[in-house]
Formats: C-alpha cells, structure tokens, sequence
C-alpha cells in the first residue's frame, strides 16, 4: 500500500462564500486516500463539516473581511492535521460551553461538533495572529 | 438563496435548491421563514431532500423556522431529510426535536403538528 503523504495550504479570503470550496476539497481528500479502511462516505461528510465549522467560527471572530484566511491540511500516514490560521481578534476555545441538548439556542454548536469528530482541538496566539489547530488519526 | 414556494393542502411548501445550508446562506433562510411567518403563512414543511450538508449555522436557521412556528402557534416540518443530514440532527440531539417526515405527502397526511415519533408512541 502507499502511504499517504499530502499538504495542501489554501489561502482565501475572510468570506462565507468560499466555505463550499474548502469543503469539497475536505471531501475530495477523503475519497483520494490511498490506504483508508474505514466508511468514507462518512469520513468525506465529517472532513468536509470541520473544515466548514473552522472557517466559520474563524470568519466570525476575524473582525474584517479583508485579512486572508490559511488553511493548511496535512496527512502523513494515518495522521490527519488541519490548521486555519487568521489575523483576526481571536477567541476563548476554552470558555466555549458544551450544549446543553434541553436548550434550543441557534448557536454554539460549531465547537461541539469539531470536538465530537476530531482527537484533539486548540486555538492559540502566533507570532501573525491566531492558529486553530485539530488534529486526528484516521 | 434559491428556494420556490407552493401551496399544498393549506400548507406552505417550500423547496430548498442548494445543496449546502451552512453559514453562508443559513441567516438569509432564518430570515426568510421569520418573514413567511409574520406574512401570515402558519404551516411551512421545508422540503431538503436537494440538501445533502448541512453545519451547526443551517442547524440554527432550522431551530428558528422550529421555534417561531411554535410562537405563533403554527407549525414548522422538515420532509425529504438526507441520511448524513439525519445523521447531524442525531449529533446533535436534534432528532426529537424537528417534526421530520419522509417526504411531502407524509406531512400533509399527519397535520397535527406533533413529532411523528410521538405520536407513534401514543
């Protein structure tokens, strides 16, 4: 078998639109790993809802539609790495409540939802801005 | 946005034609249902079955068309769910809270407004 080895970095503005753009290519990458043993119609569909809750919850907090956005996703193996890297305000990961299932508030799920399909999430300062980084074994 | 209206047995149909409901066009179909309501149009199935990705953004514009059909005393049913759709509300616990239905025909067979797995445990 072939090992996977990809890095794609994709910079795009600070904009909504371009969600679906990211997200196909999430989806793509899913269906062109070489060696990927699990369902990946479901591993197309969950790559491609990380990929757009980041951006998303990046564009919110960015400030200004003028900075870029960069994303970089990597596999190496079976590891799987997806940074998003903004110039924008910032936010607290770790104030993020989970939802509460009883209540029915029409946000607040993004995180959750990151946190349920990935191994590990973080947001921290660099040198340029902010980086959200989550990683994953496949 | 690109989403048609019809009326159907007093019902409003609406037929959302995007394949995506996410941040992007998710507050233009919260206002749109908020509008339709206030217009006066009090039982709205949303059909999704051209929706196959859906964010926690298109779960919030759901939950509101949800919550102010309820406000108003009107109703507010989903048909036509794909199964990684469903399988968002199930993430997020959301299953019973939406009135879901296979398809347009099922909703306007069960008007009562009431989740169709509740009303098969009566």
């Amino acid at each position: 078998m072939t090992r996977n080895r990809i890095k794609l970095e994709i910079e795009i503005p600070t904009q909504t639109r371009y969600l679906g753009l990211i997200g196909n290519i999430g989806e793509q990458l899913a269906w062109d790993l070489s060696d990927y043993g699990g369902d990946r119609d479901v591993l197309a569909y969950n790559l491609n809802l990380v990929l757009t809750e980041a951006l998303s919850n990046v564009i919110k907090h960015a400030g200004s539609d003028n900075q870029a956005l960069r994303v970089c996703i990597s596999i190496e193996g079976n590891s799987l790495s997806i940074q998003v890297h903004d110039q924008g305000l910032g936010f607290d990961l770790e104030g993020v409540p989970c939802p509460d299932p009883e209540d029915l508030c029409e946000r607040g799920r993004g995180i959750f939802i990151i946190r349920h399909l990935m191994d590990s999430v973080d947001y921290r300062k660099t040198d340029k801005g902010n980086v959200l980084e989550m990683k994953k074994k496949l | 946005m690109n989403i048609t209206l019809d009326n159907k047995d007093g019902s409003t149909l609406l037929r959302f034609h995007e394949e995506r409901l996410d941040a992007h066009n998710s507050k233009e179909l919260k206002d749109y249902l908020l509008e339709l309501m206030d217009s006066g149009s009090k039982k709205l199935i949303l059909d999704l079955s051209e929706v196959r990705f859906v964010d926690s953004s298109g779960l919030g514009a759901l939950l509101s068309g949800h919550k102010n059909a309820g406000l108003r005393e009107g109703r507010f049913a989903l048909v036509g769910v794909q199964s990684r759709v469903q399988s968002m509300f199930e993430l997020t616990r959301l299953t019973r809270v939406f009135e879901i239905y296979p398809g347009v025909e099922d909703a306007l067979a069960d008007g009562t407004g009431e989740r169709p797995h509740d009303s098969k445990q009566d």
